[in-house]
């Protein structure tokens, strides 16, 4: 019998092999520097970035990973000091503020530019303001607009000429905002990316204003006015920002580049940050958390973070529509337990909605862990010794962290309340799903603020809310937060209306605060100037490198 | 041959659009829209999006609209990834996962048949039990374990190769192409195994022997050929299976391949994401079984003859 494979097929097979092999292995030749030395001594931070960015449109936007993105690439009138968060001028060097604060009239700088050179004027707001207001854009983030007179009512349709909302150019440097209500956050929420500007000639070289998914964004065809121009974008591998040699603070930024790193996985990225490939990794998997610290890494930064987690409680369930059970429930979850012994990253009980010290805000709460008289007001609400009380579920979406934490007030509630709770987790979308229907019983939750003010967590849960989600309305809390907040005359006044608002909520519990988040940062020692904030949010105009030998960059 | 694979192609249509039907009916099924978000949408701006993806309009529709624009391989607009087009998508994400397949199939080829070969050699001896034993172990260990193995010895501990990247860094493709291929090169070592003991007791392999020449030679020149038709076989399958299942790899490595794109698509709800990805998938898995037919049947007359008098 003859040899069936041919000889020439097989030496072609391996000359082929040959060649992949050697290609495999010469790649692997070369200088052993890596990314973190390589980047301090040429001012590129290297940056781990969660997910691929979906868009670069400030207008279309909504996720982290194109936060960090976009806030390099484009700014707005005002900036939040990276410490403090306070207003701090951007493109609008100065503002005066109405006596009735509802009138802010903001002085744009001469010397502001857009990456491609164009000058950088007040009409570009009235025009970017008008876009993102178009309904037919799909912008998320539009009712961050909604405290500008007639803003809502024309993103509803409810007014069609632009002309009435409060936004005006009184010339080319000067832009006059009118607000529906005195708005004290309101400066904050020009440095939120959905109020950012957008190059009205670019916008419209690639499609019409309210189009989505056009290609204005993309290397080669975006112009921003942010500190850094988008240079290279290569999906799923990186997005490279250059300095904006236009920017009109371009003196002082001190890094040359940032390459973001579209990493999925929070273990690899840990990995990569480990292995001098990343300069930050803002996603430490949370069983390492406890390794830097027992190493006492510097690189491992904790600081609270503008979040609260929390369990909603659907109050049209026949067993939790009494508040006196909702409160119970309350009041057996320990929550000293539960982020001393299972969450292990310097978060904070929660005993209110709105994290403490939000806008010098701290909420009031008599809520306590209180076995005993939880059981009193379960047996008041006709179940003593928990009898007779239906199996009651927790919802939570599909995630190691959010299931010990499930497990673990299960356990509480069966030992202080002898009730019996069984466990439902989903995955995102259908857990999604599931709680905007109502579908559930007890959910878990969290919720970022997009601002620092009590109101951004306490407008959540009026009557109406999109993202109340549990049946309860209380039109008494409503005229609150609606009302008498938007009216109050002082600060103090103001946190006053809040408080008692936040108290009205927490007696009637359709939430249950369980903990305020923290940030949780991998910084290389090299970063320097990285000030951790509660909305951790990073100020790359202000970061710089210092390598090994002192060299800054 | 020309008929055979014309009648293997006539054949996949029907494959292809039961795929793509079933593959419709089940995301659009599914509970969550890909709009849906943490934060509540506002009713306008769902109306506003689904109006642009032609998600308003009657299901049937939709499903022939979207075959009319597969027909023409437009696989559309993707979803989640705005003002990319799911062709787009899946150009970026092509080469990076071919290549590393290739890589993969190139480690799996080298560890597997010098593995197989040798246990061969000496059947039902150390020599055989040492590397079927590692073959067995290799089939067993799942990617997930074996990278973050790898990565921890030669990327963290020893500093010898990169944790992760793709052309980016020296040596980065080295780690994931042997986490990809070590599984495939212990099905490898267990196939080239196989057919050279089969080959080694034929008869002109005796009479190499009877003529005085050395076990290498014998190996090398005349068992090899014969004794790697079933790894020949066995590559086209392979080699769609590296494509379509190196998400994890390409995960633990950073890799900026097609796998991330499905599964964070069927997580999106990425509509036409997942369905462009399992069209292409699909055909590229017919076409891969179809040239290792082919292949098959060049190699062994006997098919060929039936394949012959079939048609």
């Amino acid at each position: 019998m003859k040899p069936q494979v041919p000889v020439s097929t097989s030496s072609a097979f391996f000359t082929i092999s040959l060649i992949l092999l050697c290609s495999l292995l010469l790649g692997s030749c070369g200088s052993s520097e890596n990314n973190v030395s390589k980047g301090n001594r040429t001012g590129t931070l290297h940056w781990g970035n969660g997910t691929e960015p979906q868009s670069l449109d400030p207008h279309i936007a909504t996720g982290v990973p194109e936060h960090k993105i976009i806030v390099a690439l484009m700014e707005g009138l005002v900036l939040k000091d990276s410490k403090t968060l306070e207003p701090r001028p951007g493109v609008a060097e100065s503002w005066e503020i109405s006596d009735d604060g509802r009138v802010y009239t903001f002085h744009l700088r001469d010397n502001a530019r857009w990456s491609n050179g164009d000058p950088h004027n007040a009409h570009d707001y009235v025009w970017s303001w008008w876009r993102a207001l178009q309904p037919a854009l799909g912008n998320l983030y539009a009712y961050m607009y909604f405290s500008i007179e007639n803003a809502k009512e024309y993103y509803e349709g409810e007014i069609s000429d632009f002309e009435q909302v409060g936004v005006k150019a009184l010339d080319d440097l000067t832009l006059q905002v009118t607000l529906k209500n005195p708005t004290p956050y309101f400066l904050q929420l020009l440095d939120h990316y959905s109020l950012y500007p957008v190059h009205q000639a670019t916008v419209e070289k690639f499609g019409t204003a309210d189009q989505r998914g056009t290609r204005w964004t993309y290397e080669g065809n975006i112009v921003g006015n942010g500190a850094f121009q988008l240079r290279d974008w290569k999906i799923n591998r990186r997005v490279v920002v250059e300095r904006n040699p236009y920017y009109w603070n371009a003196d002082n930024v001190r890094l040359n580049e940032i390459v973001y790193y579209p990493t999925e996985n929070a273990i690899t990225e840990e990995r990569m940050f480990r292995a001098g490939q990343l300069h930050y990794s803002g996603t430490v998997p949370a069983d390492k958390i406890a390794t830097y610290q027992s190493n006492n890494d510097p690189a491992l930064r904790i600081d609270p973070y503008l979040g609260v987690y929390f369990y909603r409680i659907n109050v049209e369930t026949p067993q939790l529509q009494d508040k006196r059970v909702r409160r119970a429930l309350g009041m057996t979850i320990d929550r000293d337990q539960l982020t001393e012994r299972i969450l292990k990253a310097g978060q904070i009980p929660a005993y209110a909605i709105t994290p403490p010290g939000t806008m010098g805000y701290y909420p009031e709460s008599d809520l306590r862990f209180d076995p005993e008289a939880a059981r009193q007001l379960l047996a008041d609400a006709g179940y003593p010794n928990g009898e007779g009380f239906p199996s009651t579920e927790i919802l939570y979406n599909t995630s190691e962290g959010h299931r010990k934490l499930a497990v673990a007030i299960q356990q509480m509630w069966k030992k202080h309340l002898n009730i019996d709770v069984t466990l439902l987790n989903q995955e995102w979308k259908v857990y999604l799903n599931s709680v905007s229907m109502k579908d559930y019983q007890i959910g878990r939750a969290g919720w970022i603020g997009d601002y620092v003010d009590p109101n951004n967590f306490l407008d959540m849960f009026l009557c109406n809310g999109g993202n109340n989600r549990t049946g309860w309305c209380n039109p008494a809390y409503d005229k609150l937060i609606l009302e008498d907040a938007a009216e109050a005359e002082t600060h103090e006044q103001r946190l006053a209306i809040f408080t008692q608002a936040e108290k009205m909520l927490l007696a009637d519990m359709p939430v249950i605060p369980i903990y305020i988040y923290t940030s949780n940062n991998l910084v290389d020692p090299s970063v320097k100037n990285f000030s951790g904030n509660i909305l951790n949010q990073p100020s790359f105009s202000e970061i710089y490198l210092e390598s090994d030998n002192g060299g800054q960059q | 041959m020309l008929r055979f694979a014309f009648n293997r192609l006539l054949q996949a249509i029907p494959v292809l659009l039961i795929v793509i039907s079933a593959t419709f009916f089940l995301v659009h099924s599914a509970p969550g829209g890909p709009f849906s978000a943490d934060k509540a949408v506002p009713p306008e701006v769902i109306r506003a999006l689904e109006a642009q993806y032609n998600l308003d309009q009657p299901l049937w529709q939709q499903y022939i609209s979207y075959l009319g624009d597969v027909l023409q391989g437009d696989l559309g607009p993707s979803f989640k990834y705005s003002g990319r087009t799911v062709n787009e998508l899946i150009a970026a994400g092509l080469p990076a996962t071919a290549e590393l397949a290739m890589y993969a199939m190139l480690v799996a080829l080298i560890i597997g048949i010098s593995a197989g070969v040798l246990a061969a050699m000496r059947p039902n001896t150390m020599q055989d039990y040492l590397p079927m034993s590692a073959a067995m172990l290799g089939i067993c260990m799942p990617s997930f374990l074996l990278g973050p193995i790898l990565v921890l010895v030669f990327g963290i501990h020893l500093e010898w190769l990169p944790v992760s990247g793709w052309g980016d860094i020296p040596g980065d493709k080295i780690l994931p192409a042997i986490t990809l291929g070590t599984g495939y090169a212990a099905y490898i070592a267990r196939l080239s195994r196989g057919g050279m003991l089969e080959v080694l007791s034929q008869d002109y392999i005796r009479t190499a022997r009877a003529k005085g020449l050395s076990e290498p030679l014998i190996i090398f020149k005349h068992a090899l050929r014969g004794g790697l038709i079933p790894v020949v076989a066995f590559l086209g399958p392979a080699f769609a299976g590296l494509l379509g299942g190196s998400f994890v790899v390409e995960t633990i490595f950073q890799i900026p391949g097609l796998g991330r794109f499905y599964v964070q698509a069927a997580f999106n709800r990425d509509y036409t994401m997942i369905l462009g990805m399992t069209v292409f998938f699909a055909t590229l898995i017919i076409l891969f079984n179809l040239l290792s037919d082919m292949l098959a049947l060049w190699l062994n007359p006997k098919l060929r003859q039936q394949a012959g008098g079939d048609s």
